[in-house]
């Protein structure tokens, strides 16, 4: 596996590629792992602060540790009117978490997000960016149970 | 009944997206052929013939807003706007994995029309998997030979919805936070690292080669007069078929709803919709049979917005969902204005409250206040739309707040 410092370093030739060398941090970790910050200052030459507030400004970006499976459900409007409450409580019921936890085996996070862009099918939930449409809370287990 | 029309979705479904021979063998890259046989300035004064408008939301004149880029400054960028976000939308995804080719040629067109090399494709977080397939149909444009010169890259955002608003969208694309720039200078001025660029939405791009291809004047006879040609709509909520469309402009939205849509699902009644996004007005019956052109939509207090069509029957909460709406932008606010950044806050709290039937009538006229002040103080489209869903269910549903208010 490479190190955070040659997934970082390899784009630096890329004018603003910081954000894409985060996607490719979170890609191996899942997460922004504290390192991830002072060698990003150092490769795209900004200071930490500035690499620290990029690296929080989007909320598919975290510095805090996250699952392997990253459960967001949608909760704009449309989802919102087709159920959203009632199926991220049948996940939370199911994992035993609770919105913005990670099972303690660190395979599962559950977050909200907005619109995912799906909203042909609402509810809609996405496991690491795949959608899943149509949602009834009686799927949830199926659905866990293809995180494997 | 009206028909759908399929200028931006004209191969939909008949090619294979994965295939770059299939798009060529339905003409593909003909209109690009074309495009650079003209001169540019002749090239600009088509598409502005065309009288194509901006299909991001903005609404603002295609050929214009290129005509602004001066000629002889250096580097020039090519900005296509993927980030869509606004909920209920769909359509931009829509049309990529349909047809990426189309998207391509439309923004090699606009190259020649500024003299740019280097194109960005901006694509939302939330889809990573039309940024594989838009890299692999990049790939099979270079190997074809068919985009000369001029190169283009898929940059992946990272769930920001004010991205989507270009100057952030610029901001990001450098790598910063995704926060809106004071204007002017434009983008068309001083865009991407400080160079003119044109930044125009998915859709917009994808109208181009048929445009080019046919001349403007064709385009320019489809459609309403002042927002010409087709908007592709996407359906979703309460109503029977939540399906894409590609419809001419003149189309109605009760043709939308009862006629593409098919009506309200479990045979209920309609009780609004809201079109445009998360950000627009919420449309009671009596105006549905409003066009559904930009110019026509504002008319009524609505916006055509990004073509979404979010419909809600009479068993739907409107209180309800404007609060959820309030908290959507109480989130995405970036926070660099304080009129956002304080406005979306005290919005979301007061619908909070009356959402829980614990406001009196002066939250009510709060609200009403703070949306105004809102609409022209914040910096970008973003807080100055925000206060849009509650204003306009205000105004056609005021009764469902009264009867949430606390007796005094």
């Amino acid at each position: 596996m490479a190190t955070i410092r040659e997934i970082i370093s390899s784009f630096r030739d890329k004018p603003g590629g910081i954000i894409e060398a985060y996607h490719a941090v979170q890609r191996e970790c899942n997460f922004l792992p504290e390192e991830t910050i002072p060698i990003a200052a150092e490769v795209f030459g900004l200071s930490e602060a500035q690499a620290y507030g990029v690296a929080t400004f989007y909320s598919y970006l975290s510095v805090a540790p996250r699952g392997k499976y990253i459960i967001r459900m949608c909760e704009s409007a449309p989802c919102h009117i087709a159920g959203a409450d009632t199926l991220i409580k049948a996940f939370e019921d199911a994992l035993g978490i609770k919105v913005g936890q990670t099972t303690a085996d660190g395979k599962f996070s559950l977050e909200l997000t907005e619109c995912v862009g799906q909203c042909q099918g609402t509810p809609v939930i996405t496991i690491n960016s795949v959608p899943y449409v149509d949602l009834d809370p009686a799927q949830v287990e199926t659905v866990l149970a293809l995180c494997q | 009944m009206i028909e759908e029309k399929r200028i931006v979705l004209r191969n939909a479904d008949n090619i294979d997206p994965e295939d770059i021979k299939d798009y060529l063998q339905a003409g593909g890259y003909r209109g690009l052929e074309k495009a650079r046989s003209m001169r540019t300035i002749d090239l600009i004064e088509e598409v502005k013939k065309s009288g194509l408008r901006g299909r991001g939301g903005a609404a603002f004149n295609c050929g214009l807003k290129w005509s602004f880029v001066p000629p002889n400054r250096g580097a020039t960028f090519v900005v296509c706007n993927l980030d869509e976000g606004e909920p209920g939308t769909y359509k931009d995804r829509t049309i990529v994995q349909k047809d990426p080719q189309t998207l391509l040629e439309g923004m090699a067109i606009c190259a020649h029309a500024i003299n740019s090399k280097q194109g960005y494709i901006y694509c939302r977080g939330e889809y990573p998997y039309v940024v594989e397939l838009l890299n692999r149909a990049i790939g099979q444009a270079k190997e074809a030979g068919v985009l000369g010169d001029f190169d283009i890259e898929v940059r992946m955002g990272a769930g920001a919805y004010v991205c989507g608003e270009e100057t952030a969208l610029i901001e990001s694309l450098e790598g910063h936070r995704g926060e809106p720039r004071f204007k002017p200078p434009f983008p068309g001025v001083e865009g991407l690292w400080g160079q003119p660029t044109v930044v125009n939405n998915v859709e917009t791009f994808a109208n181009l080669p048929e445009i080019v291809l046919n001349g403007g004047e064709w385009y320019a006879a489809i459609g309403a007069p002042n927002y010409t040609g087709t908007k592709v709509l996407t359906l979703t909520g309460d109503v029977k078929n939540r399906i894409f469309i590609e419809v001419p402009t003149t189309t109605t939205l009760r043709e939308v709803v009862f006629g593409f849509g098919g009506g309200i699902k479990d045979d209920k009644k309609f009780k609004a919709v809201q079109v445009g996004g998360t950000s627009g007005g919420f449309i009671p019956e009596h105006l549905l049979d409003t066009q559904i052109d930009a110019d026509s939509m504002r008319s009524i207090g609505a916006t055509l917005g990004t073509g979404a069509v979010f419909v809600m029957d009479e068993t739907r909460d409107i209180v309800d969902i404007v609060t959820r709406i309030a908290k959507f932008f109480e989130h995405e606010s970036c926070g660099k204005c304080n009129p956002c950044r304080e406005g979306t806050y005290r919005a979301y709290e007061i619908m909070k409250k009356i959402n829980q039937g614990q406001a009196v009538a002066q939250d009510i006229d709060n609200l009403t206040v703070l949306g105004r002040v809102m609409e022209k103080a914040c910096l970008c489209g973003l807080g100055q739309a925000a206060p849009s869903p509650t204003l306009t269910t205000l105004q056609h549903f005021y009764p469902e707040y009264q009867a949430r208010l606390r007796a005094q």
